[in-house]
């Protein structure tokens, strides 16, 4: 297989965009990542996009092919790919793996969801379709309940505290502050969190990532042509993507994410890095609880440690590992389809240098950990800096 | 979501008694039916099992923010519940809130009203759980 590099990156500002529509939306990021690449277009042999729910919440099925219409890519072959919340980084590894066998040459990758144009209880229930809709969902569950369900479970398990919890969303609205591109800039304390509204017992509103407009696009290359388009190429080290359950109710542990640790486990061996290695990571917190086990899950900190390493600040920039330097799904904001190509946006412009004022000083390895459901998808991608 | 009368109907084994599945080949009860034992795919021996509807909550949450057809009724507890037989599903619990609740409560599956699409339309009816009086 031949060695993947990312060439070019662009997203847009996440956030309610009323002005705007899906195909406006992701005609930019993928502009963007073209300029970004120094191409015309005409380069690109293939196309994947991540998209959860363009069908449920604007009516727009075949999204493909209203994509290459609309970026003048007109005839590639083009290809949706969704996984829920992972849809992003599943178009990702499709398009890796296009590039890495030999089919395509150079593929453009994008990520979108349009998530505003209906209101926020329709939208709430379409995104529980992540979950088991007939059996979990039906009966009364919700999206969040599922996991306010994991967090019950981890805090009972670990001894863990909703101050924990909450200061994984402070910590995510500071980076997002130093993110022109991120929906929420503003600083929150523990305390705004704690007295938020209740969602689902123990998860308030600012546990949770909002609804989000926005789209991001990546242009992949082989490696070895990548200086064509680029003097900073990062290379795509490690693809990796495990399944699950679809119900959270049939996996023999909650407090944790099995496929996001099998997935884990994978890409380090894939890439030859162990997760100390790891510079800057950009992970899954939908819910604040999501982000403590995929510290856990990724081996930054054992077990039931997640907790007390965040209310501590370790997972700052600056400390042990910063996660989510873009302000992660909680501040940055998490328009479905597009936060896993958001997250390698994020990490490219890490490991270039590129990142403004959340720069985390000699990044060199970066990772994306981007999960679907309630866990039922997971993928971990691996990136390095090409000296 | 809205759930079609079709669909309602081929649910009702399942939803209204807890029928579920059991693997004779490696004795593992599933809830709901399956037709493929996961653990031992085309080895299983897949038969349907009636649960007893004992279980023990093994987590739970207090939804506040409702799904549509369940606005009238918050708070209410939602758990994940490990049946006496090893399978869990998830269900509400009836006739409490968070502060009466702790892991590992027994509970015992009770028949109710689940929802309605609208006053006119489909009442949909299954399981939930009550905590069992010590």
């Amino acid at each position: 297989m031949r060695k993947v590099a990312i060439v070019g990156v662009g997203m847009t500002k996440f956030g309610e965009h009323w002005e705007r529509g899906f195909r406006d939306l992701v005609t930019e990021a993928g502009v963007k990542a073209l300029e970004d690449a120094g191409m015309s277009g005409a380069e690109i042999s293939a196309g994947y996009v991540g998209t959860m729910a363009a069908g449920s919440l604007i009516g727009q099925e075949h999204t493909g092919a209203l994509i290459a219409d609309y970026m003048g890519l007109n005839p590639i072959p083009i290809t949706r790919v969704e996984g829920a919340c992972a849809s992003g980084s599943l178009a990702l590894r499709q398009g890796l793996m296009a590039v890495a066998s030999g089919m395509h040459d150079v593929v453009v990758v994008g990520g979108v969801e349009k998530m505003t144009d209906l209101d926020t209880a329709e939208v709430s229930e379409i995104l529980g379709g992540a979950g088991d809709q007939e059996w979990e969902l039906f009966l009364g569950a919700t999206f969040p309940g599922l996991y306010a369900m994991m967090a019950r479970r981890y805090m009972h398990d670990y001894k863990a505290t909703e101050e924990m919890l909450a200061s994984v969303a402070v910590k995510n609205h500071k980076h997002g502050s130093m993110n022109p591109l991120a929906q929420f800039q503003n600083e929150i304390t523990i305390q705004d969190v704690l007295d938020s509204k209740m969602v689902a017992d123990p998860l308030k509103i600012l546990d949770c990532s909002p609804l989000t407009d926005g789209a991001a696009a990546v242009v992949l290359a082989p490696l070895d042509i990548a200086k064509k388009y680029t003097d900073t190429p990062i290379e795509i080290v490690a693809s990796a993507q495990a399944s699950d359950t679809i119900a959270l109710h049939n996996r023999s542990s909650i407090a944790g994410v099995k496929a996001a640790q099998i997935a884990a486990q994978a890409a380090y061996k894939q890439a030859g890095v162990s997760p100390s290695q790891i510079r800057v990571a950009e992970v899954h917190d939908c819910f604040t609880i999501a982000e403590l086990m995929a510290i856990e899950d990724l081996g930054f900190f054992s077990k039931g440690k997640g907790g007390e390493a965040s209310l501590n600040g370790e997972t700052q920039i600056g400390a042990k590992i910063p996660v989510n330097t873009s302000g992660g799904l909680k501040a940055c904001g998490h328009p479905v389809g597009a936060t896993g190509i958001k997250q390698a946006v994020e990490i490219s412009w890490q490991l270039q240098g590129e990142a403004g004022k959340r720069q985390v000083s000699g990044a060199d390895i970066g990772l994306s950990h981007n999960v679907g459901g309630s866990g039922a998808t997971a993928v971990v991608h691996i990136y390095k800096r090409v000296n | 979501m809205k759930e079609s009368i079709p669909l309602t109907w081929r649910k009702i084994p399942d939803r209204y008694r807890l029928l579920g599945s059991l693997c004779k080949n490696c004795n593992s009860h599933y809830f709901p039916a399956r037709h493929v034992c996961p653990k031992c795919r085309r080895k299983g021996k897949i038969e349907s099992y009636q649960f007893s509807g004992r279980g023990r909550v093994f987590s739970f949450t207090e939804i506040h923010a409702p799904p549509a057809g369940f606005e009238e009724q918050i708070p209410y507890v939602m758990a994940i519940v490990e049946l006496a037989e090893g399978a869990r599903c998830t269900g509400e619990i009836v006739d409490v809130l968070k502060k009466d609740m702790q892991i590992g409560d027994e509970v015992e599956m009770v028949f109710r009203k689940i929802q309605s699409n609208d006053p006119e339309g489909l009442i949909h009816y299954g399981f939930k759980f009550k905590k069992v009086k010590k």
